[in-house]
Parts: structure tokens; sequence; C-alpha cells
């Protein structure tokens, strides 16, 4: 039965916003460490993937508008185009909020397969947005999404398992 | 039922696909008025307030770690910097002499012939904060901002050469476009030969290129491209590169001319920022054309 997952608990916490905002303040720190060469081009998208994690778990609280704002942070701290980040984490938003609820339904694995094209999807616009304003098509940011993909399990259960275990201590 | 329909319309306001298009429309309008125009200046280091806290805090672990290499330095190894930099300024302090007296025959050179003084310009110290995250551009965060009043269009040198320019300050930041960024341009000339030209960043690689220079033109390896001053941007007479590989194919109106820059920009965390020099005289009004033939080949400034 794939989408009664026994691990999972039926009711988590409800989200306080502070949590939501640390962890999105945690990932902008994440991406904004002094990534270098190869390293920075393999570097996930932390924004993205906990913007992804927030629009499928909690799409009444973090959607589009806010992702949007969160994409002009992460413009403004990475000196690229003001609006580019914001443009591709609009369509991210998107994506998750749509298919949220078949993607909850999907266990770690599978939920994988169908993020990846919703963050292929994300990066795509971003490369388009590049490739508009410097004319050529940068196909090294593609490993970037697959890194971003791969981290989808890893950083969904650790936030998963944080309002666990807030749950278990009271 | 249809009460239920209605308190979900309240509940959720407009829906997914008319917030994606509104959204998508904002960051396209956004991302076009950024590239055409500069109103959004502001609007940016606004919001960098909000982030910069959290770029400080991912900067710390390299700062602290470059603060602890620094202390556990040895004393032989200091001794012999120490001894190095003795010799280099004995070395440096000769050619100052000279350079002084230099400096005075030239004023009195040009006063002679009533050219325009050359003006000193003061320079100001910078420290790399972070390297841009995107890999494709070649820029440089300093930690100096409107607060240590820099300006866009300073120029950013260190020892041994030009690095960039200030394109967009921070209240405690400041952008440097490294001179390898492509399409940046600066105006350089030979120094061998006086020749006038613009080199131009490559973009992927530390390198720069001339363009548009004539298959015959005088120019060879090694030579070494200064600032020429004719902008009004980058004073007169700063080393920017050094010639390393020219193609004279005449297949080609243009000579590929590639070359490597002289300061290290991509090498040091400690920066020069110069002041702003001063303001060139306006520019002439082109005179109205006296035919319409004459007109259409007017340039537009």
């Amino acid at each position: 039965m794939p989408y009664l997952d026994q691990n999972q608990p039926e009711i988590l916490r409800p989200v306080s916003s502070l949590f939501i905002f640390t962890s999105v303040a945690c990932a902008l720190f994440l991406n904004g460490l002094p990534w270098e060469g190869l390293w920075l081009t393999l570097r996930p998208d932390f924004v993205a993937v906990v913007m992804l994690y927030w629009c499928t778990h909690k799409p009444l609280r973090v959607g589009i508008g806010l992702s949007w704002l969160v994409g002009l942070l992460a413009d403004v701290s990475d000196a690229s185009l003001f609006g580019q980040h914001a443009l591709s984490y609009t369509v991210l938003a998107f994506g998750g909020v749509v298919l949220s609820r078949r993607i909850r339904m999907f266990d770690l694995r599978e939920q994988t397969t169908q993020v990846s094209l919703i963050l292929l999807l994300t990066y795509a616009v971003y490369a388009l947005v590049h490739w508009q304003a410097n004319g050529h098509v940068a196909w090294v940011y593609f490993l970037g999404c697959v890194t971003s993909t791969l981290l989808w399990a890893p950083m969904s259960a650790l936030l998963q398992s944080m309002r666990q275990t807030r749950t278990d201590r009271e | 039922m249809g009460s239920t329909q209605t308190f979900q319309v309240l509940n959720r306001g407009p829906g997914h696909t008319a917030r994606l298009v509104f959204f998508v429309v904002l960051s396209v309008l956004l991302m076009f008025v950024d590239t055409r125009y500069r109103y959004l200046e502001s609007t940016r280091s606004a919001l960098s307030m909000l982030v910069s806290p959290i770029q400080r805090l991912a900067t710390l672990p390299n700062t602290l770690w470059l603060q602890a290499s620094d202390f556990f330095v040895t004393q032989s190894k200091l001794l012999n910097e120490n001894n190095i930099l003795h010799t280099q300024h004995e070395r440096d302090s000769a050619q100052l002499i000279q350079w002084h007296s230099l400096l005075q025959e030239n004023q009195q050179l040009r006063l002679l012939l009533a050219l325009q003084q050359r003006t000193p310009f003061a320079s100001q110290f910078a420290e790399i904060v972070y390297a841009e995250r995107d890999i494709f551009r070649r820029k440089v965060l300093i930690n100096k901002g409107t607060s240590s009043n820099m300006q866009a269009g300073q120029v950013v040198m260190d020892d041994k050469g030009i690095v960039g320019q200030i394109t967009r300050v921070y209240p405690w930041l400041s952008e440097v476009t490294l001179i390898t960024e492509k399409d940046h341009a600066v105006p350089v000339q030979v120094l061998r030969s006086g020749l006038r030209s613009v080199a131009f960043g490559a973009g992927d690689t530390s390198q720069l290129s001339l363009r548009y220079m004539p298959v015959s033109t005088d120019i060879q390896n090694g030579d070494i491209l200064v600032t020429s001053g004719i902008d009004g941007i980058y004073p007169p007479g700063i080393p920017v590169a050094r010639v390393e590989k020219i193609e004279r194919d005449a297949a080609y109106p243009f000579a590929q001319i590639i070359c490597l820059p002289l300061g290290g920009v991509d090498k040091h965390r400690q920066l020069l920022v110069l002041s702003a020099t001063p303001p060139l005289p306006e520019r002439p009004v082109a005179e109205p054309a006296p035919t319409a033939t004459k007109s259409k080949k007017a340039l537009p400034h």
C-alpha cells in the first residue's frame, strides 16, 4: 500500500511560522556558503528544495506568492538578474502546490521521481532566462538540478522528522 | 454545497493558475526593468539588508579559517617574507624618487603645452567578502558600501593592475564586476606603440580580447596594455593586461588577440578602490547636418 506509509505519523504538529522562516533562512545560508569551482557547479539549490517541501506539505501556508518573495531574496543574495530566481521559484511553487496531494501519497523514493520533473522545469526556466540575457545556453546548470533532486529525500526526511519529534515531546 | 464552495473561494483567494500568471508577469516585468533601467537599485539595497546577516554568517567559517591560519604562521616564514618586502621596498623607493622627478617634469611640460593636468587619485582599501555564486559571472563583493562613500563606477585595482569596476553599491557591500566578465570593456592603449583599443572580457575564462583590430595592426606578443583614460572612468596609465596570443588570419578582417590580465583578477583578497575621477567636459552637441544625406551618416550620439 504505497499511500499508507506505516512509519509516517498520521498527525503532525501544526507548523509554526517561525519553523518555516528558520528553515528558509537556513537554506539561504547553505546556498550562501563560499562554494567554488566544481562544488559550485554541483551545489544543490537548498532554497528550491525547502520551498518545494513547504509547497507540497503546507500548500495553504506556503504558496506561489511567498516563493516569489523568497526568490527575490535569492536574487539579491546572488546578485543575479532581479526576478530570475523569483520567476523560477514561482514555477516551482505552482508545480508543488498543484501536485501537493499526489506527491504526499507516495513514499520518498517515488516522490523523488515526481519532484525531479518539477525541479527540472524550475532549472529550465532559470536557464531560459540566462539564455535570453547572455545569449548562450548554460547546460552546466542542470548538474545542480540532479543534485537538488537527490537532496529531496534527505531534506524532506529531515524536515518531517523535525516536525515529528516536536509532537513526541508534548 | 453552494455555501462550501463560497467558503473555499473566500478562503483561498484567486486560483493557482491566476497566481502563477500574475507572479510570472511580475517577474518578467522586474527583469525587464532591471536590465533596461536602473529604477530597482533602492529596492535591491533594501532587500539586501534582510539577506546580509545570513550572508555574513555564511562567510564566517571561511573568515575564521583564514584568521586561524594567519595566527599559526611560523616565525621563519614571517622573517622570510619581511626580507623580501624589505628588498622590494628599497628597489621601489629608488624608482619612486625617479617617478617624483618625472612627475614634476611632466607637469611642467604639460603647463608649457597648455594641456590639462593629470589629477592624482586617492585610493581606499577593501577586502573581498565573497565571490559571485553564478559560475558564468565574474563578480566579487567587497566589504565597503555606501557607508564608506563607495559609488558605482569606481575603479578597483591591486598592486599589479586593474581588477574591475564597482557596478552596484549596497549599504555595507559593493559589487565589483571583474574585467574578465563577458563583454566588460576597458579602453586601453598599447604601452609600446601608443595604439588605442578596447579590451573586452571573454566571459568563461580568465582572458581578455581586443576586438576589431585590423590584421596588419602594430601589436606583438608580450605587449603591455595600459588604460588610456579617454573614457573618464579609468585613470590613465594603469596596467591592464599582457598580449598572450595573436592570430592573424587573412580570411578574417580582424586579428584575434588574446590577453591575460596583469592584476590578480581571481587571486587576492585585498583590493584598492580608486576615488572617482573628475567628470569629463560635456560632449559637444552634434551640429545639425545641412543635407538629408549627411544626417543619415551621423552617429546617434
